[in-house]
């Protein structure tokens, strides 16, 4: 007996609208189907995307799985970057040693997205690409000074994390390219980074989240610093008022408060369920002076 | 790897389950709980939100816990799934199984299935978490029954139950000890 045919009948399922599905088995390949089919869009890891098309938000008339292409999942220390692939999952930026030593924000933000089941799937590329403002590895890949190595068909392009996060699900790769690779440049010695995310309940997305890369001079003068806000914009953000007070400054209590007052110049946060816009403000305010502390923990 | 190209329409997914090897029909767009569920006739698997929240769907999917209802059939196209169905051997559960059952580690049973899979695959990781890594682990699995302290319990017995077997085996066939 089939148990569609019981109070479980078609009706009852969530699912997308018809599509044709490809699974590419190389990026070459991926990009010539990109090229050829009407509406078509990539598909990583799915889990932002196939939730989108089964309440129908999204419904591309084809489908290009990426997923199977195993040269795109790597992580590696090229000359003066770590290099990591497109397909690399959350739960491997969690738990790659090098990352969490040297990058630790991305794990940090890695480590927060969703739930295991999540991680398993979602790779940093579609988290890129799907551009959540409210997504917790865009806003750590802003502080980190992220480069995104873009393929198109006529060759690649390197884009700047400023340049790449364009608007609410939207960012500089076009219809007809594939983002390859992030690129986190070295940081300089006696650096430490964190990554902290602000919600309700484990697993929610963010109310705000906070990545910081703190590098100190002699002492303990901010020599230099990067502050991503999310979920406070249309894409994630930088703290560029408050990162301007702390640098050149001795990084007690006193200037981080100060430096955290400023944090909410430049962000225009939407009020919604999760958080009423002042209420973000006032986070803004609490999780830059947590996340730059935590940061200097790790220099 | 040839390239796989499906259009709209029926087509053909085999895949291994449960050690044996399935073969059914589907559409690129229905999703691998649908198909489990109504196509191959696995009903362990369940089914509570479709939005990859609850995880009630949650399987073993080429040796990673992830949610049937956020993949497609058609991804499944040569996978290797390991199902609740696969957990017991004949009419001997798994340790796990066992655990669930000695814990009061399920009420309705609504969300256990799930919380197998997700609880197998901690322990095959980190087969002695602490509590707060149990918890974590299935922070993906929503139950709305037990308020979860029992299931903690379980899982936190049943890597015990797995170690002891492990020790055991391990004692059964020695290494040979290079003199
Ligand atoms: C229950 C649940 C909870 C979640 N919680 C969080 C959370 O707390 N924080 C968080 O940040 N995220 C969360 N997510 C989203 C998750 O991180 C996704 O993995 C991620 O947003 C998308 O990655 P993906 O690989 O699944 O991409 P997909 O869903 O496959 O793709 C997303 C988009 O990016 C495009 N795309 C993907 N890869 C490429 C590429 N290489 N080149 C060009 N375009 C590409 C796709 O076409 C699509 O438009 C959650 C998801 C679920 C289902
Ligand atoms: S049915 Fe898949 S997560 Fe709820
Ligand atoms: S036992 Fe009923 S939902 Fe968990």
């Amino acid at each position: 007996m089939k148990y569609s045919q019981g109070i479980f009948s078609d009706s009852y399922k969530l699912t997308p609208k018809k599509f044709d599905y490809y699974a590419a088995t190389s990026l070459d390949e991926a990009l010539s189907l990109l090229q050829e089919k009407e509406d078509a869009k990539i598909l990583a890891g799915g889990q932002s995307l196939l939730a989108l098309m089964k309440l129908r938000l999204a419904a591309p008339q084809a489908l290009i799985d990426i997923s199977k292409i195993e040269d795109l999942s790597y992580v590696r220390e090229e000359r003066g970057y770590l290099a990591i692939g497109a397909l690399t999952i959350h739960d491997l930026i969690e738990h790659n040693e090098t990352i969490r030593k040297r990058f630790t924000l991305l794990a940090d933000a890695a480590s927060k997205i969703g739930d295991q089941q999540i991680r398993n799937r979602g790779t940093i590329g579609g988290s890129a690409c799907h551009a959540d403002p409210a997504a917790d590895l865009p806003t750590a890949l802003l502080a980190a000074n992220a480069q995104f190595v873009i393929r198109g068909h006529s060759g690649q392009r390197v884009v700047p994390a400023e340049e790449f996060f364009v608007d609410t699900f939207t960012t500089a790769v076009q219809p007809n390219e594939v983002l390859t690779e992030i690129r986190i440049p070295e940081f300089p010695p006696k650096t430490g980074s964190g990554y902290i995310k602000h919600s309700r309940r484990e697993g929610d997305f963010a109310i705000v989240g906070v990545g910081a890369v703190v590098t100190l001079a002699d002492g303990n003068i901010c020599k230099d610093v990067r502050i991503g806000l999310g979920s406070v914009a249309a894409t994630p953000i930088r703290a560029k008022a408050a990162e301007d007070y702390l640098r050149g400054k001795p990084l007690d209590d006193k200037t981080i408060i100060e430096a955290a007052e400023r944090g909410p110049q430049g962000a225009d946060p939407p009020s919604d369920m999760h958080g009423s816009r002042e209420y973000r403000l006032e986070m803004i305010k609490v999780f830059i002076k947590r996340t730059v502390k935590l940061a200097l923990t790790r220099v | 790897m040839a390239l796989q190209a499906l259009k709209t329409g029926m087509v053909q997914v085999t895949c291994k389950i449960n050690g044996k090897e399935y073969t059914g029909m589907a559409e690129p767009r229905t999703l691998l709980v649908h198909f489990l569920r109504d196509d191959l006739n696995l009903t362990g698997t369940h089914i509570g939100c479709d939005t990859g929240h609850c995880g009630a769907c949650t399987i073993m999917f080429n040796g990673k816990a992830l949610k049937s209802c956020m993949l497609l059939a058609v991804q499944a196209q040569g996978a290797e799934i390991l199902t609740v169905e696969g957990l017991a051997q004949g009419d001997k559960l798994h340790p796990i199984q066992e655990a669930f059952w000695e814990n009061h580690g399920l009420q309705c049973g609504y969300c256990t299935p799930g919380m197998l899979i997700a609880g197998l695959f901690l322990l095959q990781r980190n087969p002695d978490p602490t509590e707060e890594e149990i918890r974590r682990g299935i922070e993906g699995n929503l139950c709305r029954c037990t308020g979860y302290v029992n299931i903690v319990k379980s899982i936190k017995a049943a890597a015990k139950k797995m170690q002891e077997l492990k020790a055991q085996s391990s004692q059964a066939t020695p290494t040979p000890k290079s003199q």
